[in-house]
């Protein structure tokens, strides 16, 4: 079925060619020495033939030849399609396929075209592969053609077009065929249309196209040549062309005699050393590049050494010289029409990456935010200073961890592994409250210290627990994976669950603290702790709970970010500092604040990384000093407390 | 009647009697081959810990001023005499390979070769800006305490003057430490990213001098260092301008409301202490051999701030006492010298768990012991005992009513 198909469809497609009626097995035997023992390049010349010559058999035959399923019996020197069949092999015609016998494997040579033969045909079939039923094999061809695109396959694809019932893989044939078309078309007229069309799309490999259509080279000659693709004049000294690199471009053109350059005035004088002198120069005294200078040019002089030029005699020969860029493609219009379209192309580009960054901004902000807005509770409103906040998001994210060696599906592991990394962290800075840090309440500098101790413990112990190398934490399969609204702008999966995650902790902090009991006495503790105590609130329990909130937060900020970052026992410290900053910038005491610091903070550091995209450090050194600056400017951050609820 | 200086402060005949004998024991000793090279680079390096942990008392434990950000000074300082070093380290090299060949060699050429030879591993050869002092070392040497004294200079009047106190000094001046070894950790920073500085313990003109010699000379270097730091802070931190300062420590706004203007005095403290930490690590990193970034990383800085206060902060032999004590033991049982403890299903290894109790026994310090390690002495000469309730001020640096007490 599907060979009759295939048939049909190339008999449909050659017909005119087919026109000119022979029997396929009498053409390949006339190519029969090239088909035999096939070269790379003999072997375009039969394939030419075969294409030409529009026979309904040649598809099946060049796909059986590639695969290694032609013989040649050695009795009737014929060609045919063999498979193994018990001893031998049974035989089908070339022509039609049908079944011709079988033959002996001693009477039948198998033909084996090498990897270089094999492309080319490969290159034969994908026109008919343009063209065949089977989808896949559809889009494999195009994805052939979208490698290495040739003038050739223009007009197979074209005619390919109006026939492909699929409407996505039509879209990219057209699309396909303008990129083609661009380069390989006709005429100038057809070129230039394509490349109108392609000027909406953003892909990379659009891009590529054009810019290989601008392809330039740099020339020079004594006066710009007429009737040549400028692309711009060069200013010898410039940015794009320094003066040496001009120079020595003019020596490679024979328009200039070569400079002496200093290592070879070093190795004439060495080489013309008698007795201790240079010339009547002591050989100490060439310590200086003057002194050998002058020396050169007395040897020079005498004929000697070659004469070097003076720096005079060079900017002379430079200005006498045009320096140009000149396109490869001769015709302006072309290369206008592609100029224009890449701009085009860029301009939405830019636009598009501004988006994009804005997109990764948002999720690092986001990241930020859920370090910090445990911290956000337990140092901006009750003033505690912790800097064990970084292992906190550790512990949890080792919990995740932990719960995902035990429960092996990653979708329900995550769900299990939030509350139990709250759990955990909750437990731990409950009792890292009690032990510690209620003795040391209004000692904010011993607090630190005495948090950072803990710090080290708890970092050396789970190094000793779990060893040096990271863990993974492995996402469940639908957060794998990217958001991509075009081919500049993408978002992957794991980046806007974290986003909707700090939104969730957000509204879920700003709702305890505002919304329920347990936050009203929160505030009223941390504002007035006598008064609190004396209208009946328990302030011992209420820190303790407190404390053990935002520890627990950390927890579960330490499980999101462990989804997409590697779990070590040093990743807490990689955002403890950052974390404060958050808090600082943001203002103590106010969880908007906090979500401005990090907002601030993610955004600013894109930014920076945006100028210098090669250099994350010195993104973060610069981002750390403008908050320093920052807070010479607003020490109370941006959001700052007014009135009784400062504090001060 | 104002008694002298010495009179006032018996400590600090003590501390020098005290430091004498042991320059003098660990000499003897290292003479006598009883001692390694190496054991005396180590008692040289701690000799500078020391002297910076002096400067941390003094800014901290007499100013109020906990500044996460002293081993940065340390290490600008280490940077600056290591730039002198590894240049004329090099161009030793260097001119003695380019004496073989035919011509004298230029300036510009040694100076082409330092460069390929300094900047190879980061893949540049030009000298950036930061080393134009580095090819002569009397304009190099007074970078060691003119660059931590600037940047201290600079950071502290733009933080004084703001008000800012307290923690958020802490976390600003953690945040500057931070942001210096980040930007040293780039490799187009000029000083060899990551690579750092090494080589430095080869002291040019002395390299027929054997090491064994120059880790004792370093060591009595360290050791005088220690000396006229610690008389010079001692000196600092009695009289009128100490009160001062400790008044700073313990209510800034009062001393304000009686004139003083607090935020010169801060400043005064928090750039002279920056300088000390800069001569400090000028000595220690000659003796060390390398310095990279990694060791300005604010952790150092806050282990400095331990130290302080597990030997007692507010007391300039406590300082001493701390970083001696934490840092030698610290290099005893991460070294491994420390035996393991088998507990039958789990042997302790000390490597491993060191940091654990270091930690915990600084939390213990921090709950149970405020006067840290200098506090035992406080039973031999007991201090006189103030008659209050509370800490000695409202502020976060203040004296601690049990710090004051025997």
């Amino acid at each position: 079925m599907l060979r009759a198909v295939l048939l049909a469809l190339s008999a449909l497609l050659w017909l005119p060619a087919a026109a000119v009626a022979q029997d396929l097995q009498s053409l390949l035997q006339t190519y029969r020495a090239e088909i035999e023992k096939p070269a790379r390049k003999s072997v375009v010349e039969v394939l030419d033939a075969l294409v030409a010559s529009g026979l309904p058999g040649v598809p099946l035959f060049l796909e059986r030849w590639q695969d290694k399923g032609v013989y040649l019996r050695a009795s009737d020197g014929l060609f045919y399609y063999a498979a193994p069949e018990g001893e031998g092999y049974s035989l089908s015609a070339i022509g039609d396929g049908t079944p011709a016998g079988t033959a002996a494997a001693s009477d039948l040579t198998e033909l084996r075209p090498n990897g270089g033969v094999r492309k080319e045909i490969s290159g034969a079939l994908v026109e008919f592969q343009l063209s065949d039923p089977d989808i896949s094999r559809r889009q494999a061809a195009i994805d052939a053609i979208a490698r290495s695109g040739s003038a050739d396959q223009l007009e197979p694809l074209r005619a390919s077009i109006p026939g492909e019932p699929d409407p996505v893989l039509r879209a990219t044939k057209e699309r396909l065929a303008d990129i083609l078309a661009a380069r390989f078309a006709a005429t100038a007229e057809g070129r230039v249309a394509a490349i109108g069309n392609l000027a909406d799309d953003l892909s990379v490999d659009v891009r590529a196209v054009l810019n290989q259509i601008l392809a330039t080279t740099t020339a020079v000659a004594p006066a710009l040549p007429e009737g040549a693709n400028i692309a711009r004049e060069l200013t010898p000294g410039s940015g794009a062309l320094p003066a040496d690199a001009a120079y020595a471009r003019l020596v490679a053109a024979g328009l200039a005699p070569p400079v002496v350059g200093r290592d070879a005035i070093k190795a004439a004088l060495a080489a013309h050393i008698e007795g201790g002198r240079v010339g009547d120069v002591a050989v100490g005294d060439l310590d200086t590049d003057a002194a050998r200078l002058a020396v050169y040019a007395a040897l020079a002089e005498a004929g000697v050494v070659p004469p070097t030029l003076t720096p005079e005699g060079q900017a002379a020969a430079l200005a006498a010289h045009v320096f140009y860029e000149e396109y490869v493609e001769p015709d302006p219009v072309i290369t206008d029409a592609a100029r224009g379209a890449l701009r085009a192309i860029e301009t939405r580009v830019g636009a598009y990456q501004v988006a994009d960054i804005t997109l990764d901004a948002l999720s690092l902000a986001s990241i930020y935010f859920l370090a910090a807005i445990g911290l956000a509770i337990t140092f901006g409103v009750m003033g505690v200073i912790n800097m064990a906040h970084g292992e906190f998001i550790m512990m949890g994210a080792y919990t995740g961890y932990v719960v995902q060696q035990f429960v092996p599906d990653y979708t329900l592991s995550i769900i299990l592994a939030l509350p139990a990394a709250f759990a955990v962290t909750f437990a731990a800075g409950v009792a890292m409250e009690r032990l510690v840090i209620r003795h040391l309440y209004h000692r904010p500098l011993e607090t630190l210290l005495a948090t950072f101790g803990i710090s080290i413990g708890l970092q050396q112990l789970a190094k000793n627990v779990f060893g040096t190398q990271a863990r993974p934490l492995t996402s469940p399969a639908w957060l794998d994976g990217a958001l991509s609204f075009n081919d500049v702008v993408s978002i992957s999966h794991i980046r806007i669950a974290i986003f909707v995650l700090a939104l969730l902790f957000l509204g879920l902090i700003l709702f305890i603290l505002k919304r329920t009991r347990i936050g009203l006495e929160v505030r009223a503790v941390t504002q007035n702790p006598g008064m609190a105590a004396s209208v009946g609130i328990n302030p011992d329990r209420i820190n303790m709970l407190t404390f053990g909130l935002g520890s627990g937060i950390a927890g579960i900020a330490g499980v999101a970010i462990g989804l997409y970052a590697k779990v070590t026992s040093e990743m807490g410290a990689d955002y403890i500092v950052q974390s404060f900053m958050t808090v600082v910038v943001g203002g103590v005491g106010n969880v908007w604040g906090t979500l401005a610091g990090a907002a601030l903070i993610g955004f600013l550091q894109k930014l920076i990384e945006w100028g210098n995209p090669s250099n994350t450090l010195a993104a973060q050194t610069y981002m750390i000093l403008f908050i320093i600056l920052f807070i010479q400017f607003r020490p109370k951050g941006i959001v700052a407390l007014k009135g009784r609820a400062a504090g001060d | 009647m104002r008694r002298s200086f010495l009179a006032a402060n018996p400590s600090v005949l003590w501390f020098l009697l005290a430091l004498a004998l042991v320059t003098l024991g660990v000499t003897v000793m290292a003479e006598a081959g009883m001692i390694s090279t190496s054991f005396v680079k180590t008692l040289g390096k701690t000799l500078c810990l020391c002297l910076v942990a002096v400067a941390m008392d003094v800014v901290w434990g007499y100013c109020g001023i906990l500044s996460l950000g002293h081993f940065a000074f340390f290490g600008i300082g280490g940077y600056a005499v290591g730039m002198w070093l590894m240049y004329a380290r090099t161009e030793e090299i260097v001119a003695a390979s380019l004496a073989a060949q035919a011509l004298p060699p230029t300036v510009g050429e040694i100076r082409d070769a330092i460069g390929t030879q300094i900047f190879g591993v980061v893949g540049a050869s030009d000298f950036p800006l930061i080393w134009a002092f580095a090819d002569r070392h009397w304009l190099q040497f007074p970078m060691i305490v003119l660059l931590p004294g600037l940047l201290a200079l600079v950071f502290g009047w733009l933080a004084f003057r703001s008000r800012v106190t307290g923690v958020y000094l802490s976390i600003l001046t953690q945040a500057m430490t931070l942001a210096l070894s980040l930007y040293l950790f780039q490799n187009d920073s000029g000083l060899r990213g990551n690579n750092g500085l090494s080589g430095l313990q080869n002291i040019p003109g002395l390299g027929g001098v054997g090491q064994d010699r120059i880790s004792i000379w370093f060591f009595w270097g360290s050791a005088a260092a220690l000396a006229a730091g610690y008389v010079f802070f001692a000196w600092i931190v009695s009289g009128k301008m100490g009160s001062v300062i400790r008044a700073i420590r313990d209510d800034e706004a009062r001393v304000r409301f009686l004139g003083y203007h607090v935020e010169s005095f801060k400043l005064f403290v928090f750039t002279v202490t920056a300088m000390v930490a800069g001569v400090a690590g000028a000595l220690y990193y000659p003796q060390a051999g390398i310095i990279n970034p990694a060791e300005i990383a604010p952790i150092a800085s806050i282990y400095l701030a331990v130290w302080v206060a597990i030997g007692g902060r507010g007391r300039l032999y406590g300082a001493v006492i701390g970083a001696a004590f934490v840092s030698l033991l610290s290099s005893w049982f991460t070294g491994g010298g420390a035996p393991s403890v088998p507990l039958g299903v789990y042997t302790i290894h000390w490597t491993d768990w060191w940091l654990v109790l270091l930690g915990l026994s600084f939390v213990a310090v921090t709950l149970f012991f405020p006067k840290g390690i200098g506090g035992i002495f406080d039973l031999v000469a007991p201090r006189p005992v103030p008659d209050r309730q509370g800490d000695y001020g409202p502020d976060d640096g203040a004296w601690r009513r049990e710090e004051g007490e025997p």
